[in-house]
């Protein structure tokens, strides 16, 4: 049948059997998939959040007339709009990982595996005490 | 209710087509009928040239998988009442070389299944006089999940990964590889390690999960891959704190 | 049936920084990012004022959280933005240079976080 000789790692190219090309919009073909790689951008706004508290930082630490400038780059309407969308992909971001992060532990108690919802919902929970933590820190000082 | 549905299916014919084209049967429509039952309609009493794989008909053998409407089914599982009234478009799994009509070319799954070296791994054999391996119903439901593929290859062609990179293992490989690192019966664990902790294996999967969704048999391979993942890594913490482990 | 040792050892360190960095965004990131896109040039708290922010910033406490916050989920995105760029466009000719630029980006990002973050009083 086959020669035992180095086999390839993937399918050559047989001359009658037709191969369909990978378009480069293959993401756009399904739904789910282009959920996926919107999941996968919100990680592009992760970054940009960053990049912007760097700025913050920076900012802040040379005084008062650099953060003033700072203060009134965030306000400029394309920046408030690019932080708005940004909010809705970070929060899409731990949405997602939360659920994600759920299907790939497996925990069992007793023998049998707990349900995703159950690692899940904790973690939720867990992101709104912090949050409302770290509000009520920033809001008082 | 009309008596008839239409099924628009994918023909291709190695020696005198140069792409797949959609050829439209009208089949009858009974409620009860799956997509296996009107193919076999359609090679029975109008084309007998139609190629494709079935047989168990129940859901259990894995043959006939194909993309209904684009989505990864087994048809012998997916009822046209479901579809009905439009048309039903079947098509080969996508990812895969088309041999002919709806058969695919299965070879490289195959190659990637036994390159995870699925089957029980011991150092040393008990042997029969000592009687059999005792597993405890814990024992069987760590893996019990991952036992259950059929090798369908549906998540094969719902996995974009394998699609766009020839050398990716893909779900179920991974998942019967994982099948057998958790079966407390083997002790093969370490023999598989270098073939999974690659990145054409679990570093290449991005957790799409799409793999999961269309499993008919409920075997979660994203599940088993991100465990994995989590697996290697901790191997991989103890390797670099403690380099003097013993193998 | 070795092939690439180093790719053997790097993967599983990315993966790491990758997930710890989801973790660290999943839980800070929106709320930072509401005070600092929203509320912070809406005026709608003291601490947005300068006087009030950079005496915050100055606790040893809050540079070290602000360190984390910057660095580990720009690790996390590197390795999300590395995969989309190849397998999203497919791009695989240039694997070694995404890979460079995003590890590479995110190393310089958290090099800046720390400086930024210890160079002043």
């Amino acid at each position: 049948m086959k020669s035992t000789a180095a086999t390839p790692p993937y399918t050559l190219n047989h001359p009658r059997w037709y191969r369909k090309r990978v378009s480069t919009y293959w993401w756009l073909q399904r739904w789910e998939y282009l959920r996926f790689v919107l999941r996968e951008i919100s990680s592009v706004f992760i970054a940009i959040f960053v990049v912007e508290l760097l700025f913050q930082i920076y900012a802040l630490s040379r005084g008062p007339e650099s953060y003033a400038v700072f203060l009134s780059f965030l306000r400029n309407p394309f920046v408030l709009a690019l932080n708005v969308l940004s909010l809705f992909f970070v929060v899409f971001h731990s949405i997602t990982w939360f659920n994600l992060s759920a299907r790939a532990m497996s925990i069992r108690v007793g023998g049998k595996k707990i349900p995703g919802f159950m690692i899940s919902g904790p973690n939720f929970v867990a992101w709104f005490v912090i949050s409302a933590v770290i509000a009520w820190l920033l809001l008082r000082a | 209710m009309a008596d008839t549905i239409n099924l628009e299916v994918s023909r291709y014919s190695p020696e005198s087509d140069p792409a797949p084209h959609f050829q439209s049967f009208e089949v009858p429509y009974r409620k009860d009928w799956v997509v296996l039952d009107a193919l076999n309609y359609i090679k029975d009493k109008q084309d007998g040239s139609l190629t494709y794989r079935w047989s168990c008909r129940m859901g259990i053998c894995g043959s006939c998988g194909m993309l209904v409407n684009g989505e990864p089914k087994l048809t012998c599982a997916t009822f046209l009442a479901d579809y009905a009234p439009a048309p039903v478009r079947v098509e080969p799994l996508r990812n895969f070389p088309v041999v002919r009509d709806l058969v695919i070319a299965m070879n490289d799954f195959m190659r990637k299944l036994q390159k995870m070296k699925p089957w029980l791994i011991r150092k040393e054999e008990k042997p029969v006089s000592e009687g059999e391996y005792l597993q405890s119903p814990e024992e069987l439901e760590a893996f019990k999940q991952y036992s259950m593929c059929i090798n369908c290859m549906l998540c094969y062609a719902a996995c974009p990964v394998y699609g766009l990179d020839p050398l990716f293992s893909g779900p179920a490989a991974i998942a019967l590889a994982q099948r057998y690192n958790l079966d407390s019966r083997d002790q093969g664990a370490k023999d598989r390690f270098p073939v999974l902790s690659q990145h054409d294996a679990i570093w290449g999967c991005t957790f799409v999960g799409e793999c999961t969704r269309v499993c008919p048999k409920h075997v979660d391979p994203a599940g088993a891959i991100q465990q994995y993942k989590l697996t290697a890594a901790l191997d991989w913490v103890k390797s670099v704190v403690m380099p003097w482990g013993g193998k | 049936m070795d092939p690439q040792p180093t790719k053997l050892r790097i993967e599983p360190l990315l993966w790491i920084l990758f997930s710890a960095g989801g973790v660290v965004a999943a839980f800070l990131v929106p709320i930072q990012l509401f005070f600092l896109g929203i509320a912070t040039p809406l005026r709608m708290f003291q601490a947005s004022e300068h006087t009030a922010a950079i005496d915050i910033l100055r606790l040893p406490l809050v540079r070290l959280y602000l360190f984390v916050l910057c660095s580990v989920p720009l690790f996390h995105a590197a390795h999300r933005i590395r995969y989309t760029l190849y397998d999203g466009l497919q791009i695989k000719h240039l694997n070694e240079v995404i890979a460079v630029a995003c590890y590479g980006g995110a190393v310089i990002g958290t090099l800046i976080a720390g400086f930024l973050l210890w160079s002043f009083h």
